[in-house]
């Protein structure tokens, strides 16, 4: 047998995948930098790296920050594009996991009803917890994962009795009622408590605004582990493409895999949602966009899509502090107003090249 | 090397028998053909036979009893073809052959350069060498059939179902697909089960037809025994001429009835 060609393929796959992971990485670590020096107190470059040198042992360098800029650096900045960085790739790829496993590129991780339910989390915590400082740990985070897992496991029972167990489309639908019966409940709820109105809207348009490391040590092993498990489905989301029918007759379970994915990816979205609101758009243009550029296999688009997903919320978190500074635009709504022009952008010129 | 033995199958969907008592053999590298008209339940038999339905009764491969293997197991001795494969878009024709190779292949793993020699392998054989970096979904119709049928051959499964294997292709490609697969079967010692439509073809390709209808059989035997005018008028309801010719084998060829009539009206 011939076994030229495999090496020339094999050789050229590894290429690629170098030359990716590098322009990834660039692209993460530009985001950082970005997020860390661009603010409303202007730290220099050279003293943060200075500052970021510090941190390896072995090594001390005097960065010439003051106390005060220091703690702007450590406690603001950093945990805040930390924080951006880990819901926006987790975003990201929870989209892409979702799309690849209901084959439906209208997917996104608040399909079966995560945004729903931790809309309604959120809202009764809001307007029934009134004094949430009063409390050990914040209520709000809490509430709205757990409105979250709520909404996707009582989808994940209904779609169930339907005529073909765990069939694709059969879930999609009972995600669509669950979350309008979800919206109407949390609507109502809304209406009833109208003093908190503002409070509920600005977290449903997402808000990175009130984060420390708490936030960021809250959702980092949720983030780890549903990561971690997306991951290890990336083949099997490949083999998912033929089809439930085809990819059983190749030897695997098509509604086991979609139940791991899904709930691996509701997990790590629930975490995330609980800490952010609800950022729309990003489980949608980031894997699209990387689709349109390096093709549909889920071996690259998952993992690009983490680093992505972290550089694109970390650069519209940078958007959402700055234009209007010191107000703060909405993060979800810089997603969208940048995010969707970016994205047409790509298709076309996906499409001229293609 | 791997027979079929069908037992007493059932299938039924929502408490409707689609497939009601078929028992067949299928001797090792034969090619068996069901036909039969739309509804008789020729692509539920070959579902039952993947492990895609639950059925009732017993399907032996080898002696084994399907029931009690593995749905891994089961994809390392059968390949099945669904009669619309979903070709996933965006995805390479390497990519794509290189799903066949999942039963093989650890639940979390990634394909060995084995694996990867095996699909090269298989496109080599299929002319697809050439194609193996295009996208799937931009391959002209025979090029996807062979395509799909290259997946099936990365399963190294001795069984092949196919459920009509050649229902988009035009006469030329139909031709091509079915040569291919029979000189893969007497090359590689594979076992055949189509469903096919064109009783012609199945005459011409299958060592033994067996006829469907109401999800049972009603006839089955060599080519010439099952193709005659009297049976396919009786359950397809159609008026067909069965020319034998020496050199081309048999051929089914649909007359219209009173053509006379129609013809008078215009």
């Amino acid at each position: 047998m011939d076994l030229q060609p495999v090496t020339t393929r094999e050789r050229h796959t590894a290429k690629v995948g170098v030359r990716l992971s590098i322009i990834v990485l660039l692209s993460v670590m530009i985001s950082v930098l970005l997020g860390i020096l661009v603010g409303a107190v202007g730290l220099s470059a050279g003293s943060v790296f200075a500052e970021l040198a510090n941190k390896v042992p072995g090594i001390t360098v005097d960065s010439g920050l003051s106390t005060r800029d220091s703690a702007i650096l450590w406690e603001l900045r950093m945990p805040r594009v930390v924080l951006a960085g880990l819901v926006g790739g987790m975003l990201a790829m929870a989209g892409a996991a979702f799309q690849g496993v209901f084959r439906n590129p209208l997917a996104d991780p608040y399909l079966l009803g995560v945004a729903a339910g931790a809309g309604l989390g959120a809202t009764l915590a809001i307007a029934y917890l009134p004094d949430q400082t009063q409390w050990p740990v914040s209520p709000l985070p809490l509430a709205a994962f757990a409105g979250a897992v709520l909404g996707v496991v009582v989808t994940y029972v209904l779609g169930r009795s339907g005529a073909r167990q765990f069939a694709a489309s059969t879930l999609i639908l009972a995600g669509v009622a669950v979350a309008a019966f979800l919206t109407a409940t949390q609507t109502f709820i809304q209406q009833q408590n109208s003093d908190t109105f503002r409070e509920v809207y600005s977290w449903i348009l997402g808000a990175l605004g009130t984060v420390g490391w708490g936030e960021v040590v809250l959702i980092l092993p949720y983030v780890i582990l549903s990561g971690g498990t997306l991951l290890l489905y990336r083949r099997l989301l490949d083999v998912m493409g033929v089809g439930d029918e085809e990819a059983d007759s190749v030897g695997i379970s098509s509604a086991g895999v979609r139940l791991a994915v899904v709930a691996a990816a509701t997990l790590g979205t629930a975490a995330a949602v609980a800490v952010s609101g609800l950022i729309g758009f990003v489980g949608i243009i980031v894997p699209h966009a990387i689709r349109l550029v390096i093709g549909s296999s889920y071996r690259l688009i998952l993992p690009v899509s983490l680093g992505f997903g972290a550089a694109f919320l970390i650069i519209a978190d940078l958007i959402a502090r700055s234009v209007l500074a010191p107000a703060e635009i909405p993060i979800g709504v810089v997603t969208a107003f940048f995010g969707a022009p970016f994205f047409l952008l790509v298709l076309s010129r996906s499409r001229r090249f293609s | 090397m791997s027979g079929l033995r069908l037992v007493d199958i059932v299938v039924a969907y929502n408490g409707a028998p689609v497939v009601d008592g078929i028992s067949v053999q299928v001797p090792s590298t034969s090619w068996v053909s069901l036909i039969g008209p739309n509804g008789a339940g020729k692509t539920t038999l070959l579902r039952a036979i993947a492990g895609l339905v639950p059925f009732e009764g017993v399907i032996e491969i080898g002696q084994q009893p399907i029931a009690a293997m593995s749905r891994r197991r089961l994809s390392q001795v059968v390949a099945f073809l669904p009669q619309r494969p979903i070709l996933p878009e965006g995805a390479s024709v390497f990519n794509y052959v290189a799903i066949g190779r999942t039963p093989y292949i650890p639940y979390w793993g990634t394909e060995t350069t084995e694996d990867r020699a095996v699909v090269e392998e298989v496109l080599h054989r299929l002319d697809l060498a050439e194609i193996a970096d295009r996208q799937i979904a931009s391959l002209s119709g025979g090029e996807a059939q062979r395509a799909v049928l290259a997946r099936a051959l990365a399963q190294q499964s001795d069984i092949l179902l196919l459920d009509e294997p050649t229902a988009a292709l035009d006469v030329g490609h139909q031709q091509q697909v079915l040569e291919l697969i029979d000189e893969l079967r007497l090359e590689q010692g594979l076992t055949i089960i189509s469903a096919l439509h064109d009783l012609t073809l199945a005459g011409q390709y299958a060592d033994h037809l067996v006829l469907l209808d109401n999800g049972e059989v009603v006839s089955e035997g060599e080519p010439s025994a099952v193709l005659t005018e009297e049976t396919i008028k009786r359950y397809y309801h159609a008026s067909v001429r069965v020319v034998s010719q020496p050199d081309a084998g048999l051929s089914v060829i649909p007359i219209r009835p009173d053509r006379t009539v129609r013809g008078a009206g215009i």
